[in-house]
């Protein structure tokens, strides 16, 4: 069952067009994790399903009700911030039971509710404290507590880790995951970071400039990029591209190198023209190895970034900035040659006008 | 070898090491030290000045050492500026000023206050169509010259009915409160996070709920603020005082001034200064009182526009 719909939303500011006819289908339990670099749309999008903003045009179903014009409390959401927007007054029960007195439930009620939210998030030791008395952490386990304790079929992540440093955001990221799993609610999660939106979504919604550019499952997003965009935006360090000309039967022509395209899934059949043809850092062969491929090219490094579990080399393959990304042990130091190998089979070609996927 | 890194160990010990010291006859020092004290007897000479003369008794004041200190201290003129000077016929003191202007002040600040936070809080987080050119107009209210206008609200209070009266005086003063008071309101909700006025509306609080729990216990020094400001303006006014008001009802700076400026008889200085002194005690504690609190919500009031 769909559990959130957004139909033809479209949202200006004065004459700008945030959201053009934006549509988006979201199924009971899902995880789904719109990711864009800032300025994308991402967060106006959350904002426009929270009720929080007023759309210019177009309609958004929560649980099959047209929630369009509905108040924020009435749309069976609760919502985490990136700020955590924890009331400063009020103590971490204040925090959690504020929504709940507002709904005007009965007293025991709200105290059982609180206590199972605290218990399910482990913040029962807080539970009196004001949140200026908290770390970051926990904080942000408050804000998700006060989403909890609301019993809603909908949450909607705000960035809610960026605010936390390098480690706690990787813990909280995981119990966020364990939380989805523990609860089957369903979830919206905005985020620029990458890493979250492969690792929580279960969809994720690449945006830029207001539009989805893809929908898909991490898998696919990472293999079989839809345009270009998503092919650079996905990745670290990012995919290497190449200029070249693509011909009818099956190859492709980069610079001086022919190469055969042996493996690779076309959209519709090979094709002709101008194409960029894209190869992820990561799935470079090195060595010997890379004679057996059909992309075989020497290559001297030019920098090397040694990161203990894999290390980085730069180098110029047809004039190009090119970047491999290899095993943490493997001893290169700058000036060395290198014997690199690519496999047609990881690429993802695009069009140069339409920068689509072929 | 060895030689060599006892030498260096050795000029690390002489070398400067520490905090700079800092003297306190540095030419930076006594630049600073003596403006605060030339400013500082700029202020205080005159009210020293004051105290002495109002706890003299005329013979002395003849004299005319006005920097000396008492000889007798005498609190006669204290008692006669509060309970018997006289303003023409009538001969209560200033008594009467101070109750009436602490009946004009107390619902003028109050209603002023009120009003004008919550139409800060409307217009920083309830935007709605033209309420930017609605913020603008109010704005321009302040620069409206007090004198263009006397006059129409003398004519608008005649046809309400209540010229001469309190609470005639109570509304002028809750108008004129209303620009600066609704922008110093509006900038220091606009400085508050966001996200905190939709978490609470997402937790479904309305218009006055958000106002109530969780703006206003988060706006104490503003709040502060706008008293200090309303307190201070409303007692010290004179203008609106005599113009709006009759002789049963003049607030007290009215009173001091007709105390001050009557001409019969002897000019009692003693007498003058303890009613000068009296009529300027109320914003003199609200000063004192709240000095820490004033600092801190100008300077939060003040970050963002």
């Amino acid at each position: 069952m769909t559990s959130v719909s957004i139909q033809n939303l479209d949202l200006n500011f004065g004459s700008v067009n945030v959201l053009k006819q934006l549509n988006l289908s979201i199924e009971e339990g899902e995880f789904l994790v719109l990711l864009g670099a800032s300025g994308c749309g991402k967060s106006t999008l959350l904002n426009c399903i929270a009720g929080l903003l007023d759309v210019s045009d177009g309609q958004i179903f929560i649980n099959g009700k047209n929630v369009t014009w509905a108040e924020p409390s009435d749309r069976g959401i609760g919502m985490v911030f990136q700020s955590y927007a924890l009331y400063p007054q009020m103590t971490v029960k204040g925090n959690l039971s504020f929504g709940l007195k507002n709904a005007r439930l009965p007293k025991p009620e709200i105290e059982e509710r609180v206590a199972r939210a605290a218990e399910i998030l482990q913040i029962e030791p807080l539970l009196d404290r004001k949140p200026g008395a908290l770390s970051g952490g926990q904080r942000q386990r408050v804000a998700i507590g006060r989403a909890l304790v609301r019993d809603v079929d909908v949450f909607l992540f705000d960035e809610p880790l960026s605010n936390l440093d390098a480690k706690l955001r990787a813990e909280l990221r995981v119990e966020i995951k364990r939380l989805h799993q523990k609860l089957g609610n369903t979830m919206i999660y905005v985020t620029h970071d990458q890493v979250e939106a492969m690792t929580l979504a279960d969809r994720i919604a690449i945006m830029r400039d207001g539009l989805v550019q893809q929908l898909a499952g991490p898998d696919e997003i990472y293999n079989r990029p839809a345009n270009k965009y998503v092919a650079d935006f996905i990745g670290s360090p990012a995919m290497n591209f190449f200029e070249g000309q693509a011909k009818k039967d099956g190859t492709i022509n980069i610079g001086n190198l022919d190469v055969d395209l042996k493996g690779y899934e076309f959209a519709d059949g090979p094709v002709n023209g101008p194409v960029w043809f894209g190869y992820r850092p990561e799935h470079v062969v090195l060595g010997e190895a890379a004679r057996q491929l059909p992309l075989c090219v020497e290559a001297v490094a030019d920098i090397v970034e040694p990161m203990g579990s894999d290390t980085l080399i730069w180098t110029k393959i047809e004039g190009v900035d090119f970047r491999i990304r290899t095993d943490g042990q493997a001893k290169v130091a700058a000036g060395d040659p290198l014997l690199v190998g690519m496999d047609p089979r990881y690429a993802s070609i695009f069009d140069q006008q339409t920068e689509e996927r072929v | 070898m060895a030689n060599n890194s006892i030498n260096i160990a050795a000029t690390a010990v002489s070398g400067p090491s520490g905090p700079k010291p800092r003297p306190l006859l540095s030419p930076r020092n006594i630049m600073i030290y003596s403006t605060l004290f030339i400013v500082c007897m700029y202020y205080a000479l005159p009210l020293y000045v004051m105290i002495v003369t109002s706890l003299k008794g005329m013979p002395e004041i003849r004299l005319g050492n006005i920097f000396a200190p008492p000889v007798e201290i005498t609190f006669q003129p204290w008692v006669k500026a509060w309970a018997e000077a006289c303003t023409g016929l009538d001969c209560s003191g200033l008594s009467k000023g101070f109750w009436n202007s602490v009946k004009i002040l107390i619902p003028s600040a109050a209603l002023s206050i009120l009003i004008a936070s919550i139409n800060g809080y409307a217009l920083a987080n309830w935007k709605f169509k033209g309420s930017e050119v609605f913020f603008t107009i109010l704005i321009f209210g302040a620069f409206v010259p007090y004198q263009v206008i006397i006059y129409p609200i003398v004519i608008i209070l005649r046809e309400l009915g209540l010229f001469g009266k309190l609470p005639g005086l109570v509304l002028v003063h809750v108008i004129f409160g209303m620009p600066i008071l609704t922008l110093l309101f509006r900038n220091y909700f606009t400085s508050l996070p966001e996200e905190l006025f939709k978490a609470a509306r997402v937790d479904g609080a309305g218009f006055w709920g958000i106002y109530f729990r969780i703006m206003v216990p988060m706006s104490l020094p503003i709040f502060v603020v706008a008293l200090i400001l309303q307190v201070t303006g409303i007692w010290n006014d004179f203008l609106f005082g005599v113009i709006y008001t009759k002789p049963e009802n003049y607030p007290m700076t009215v009173q001091l001034n007709n105390i001050v400026n009557s001409v019969q008889g002897v000019k009692e200085y003693n007498v003058n200064m303890a009613a000068t002194m009296l009529t300027g005690i109320v914003p003199l504690i609200i000063y004192f009182a709240s000095g820490k609190l004033f600092v801190r919500g100008i300077a939060a009031g003040a970050v963002k526009g």
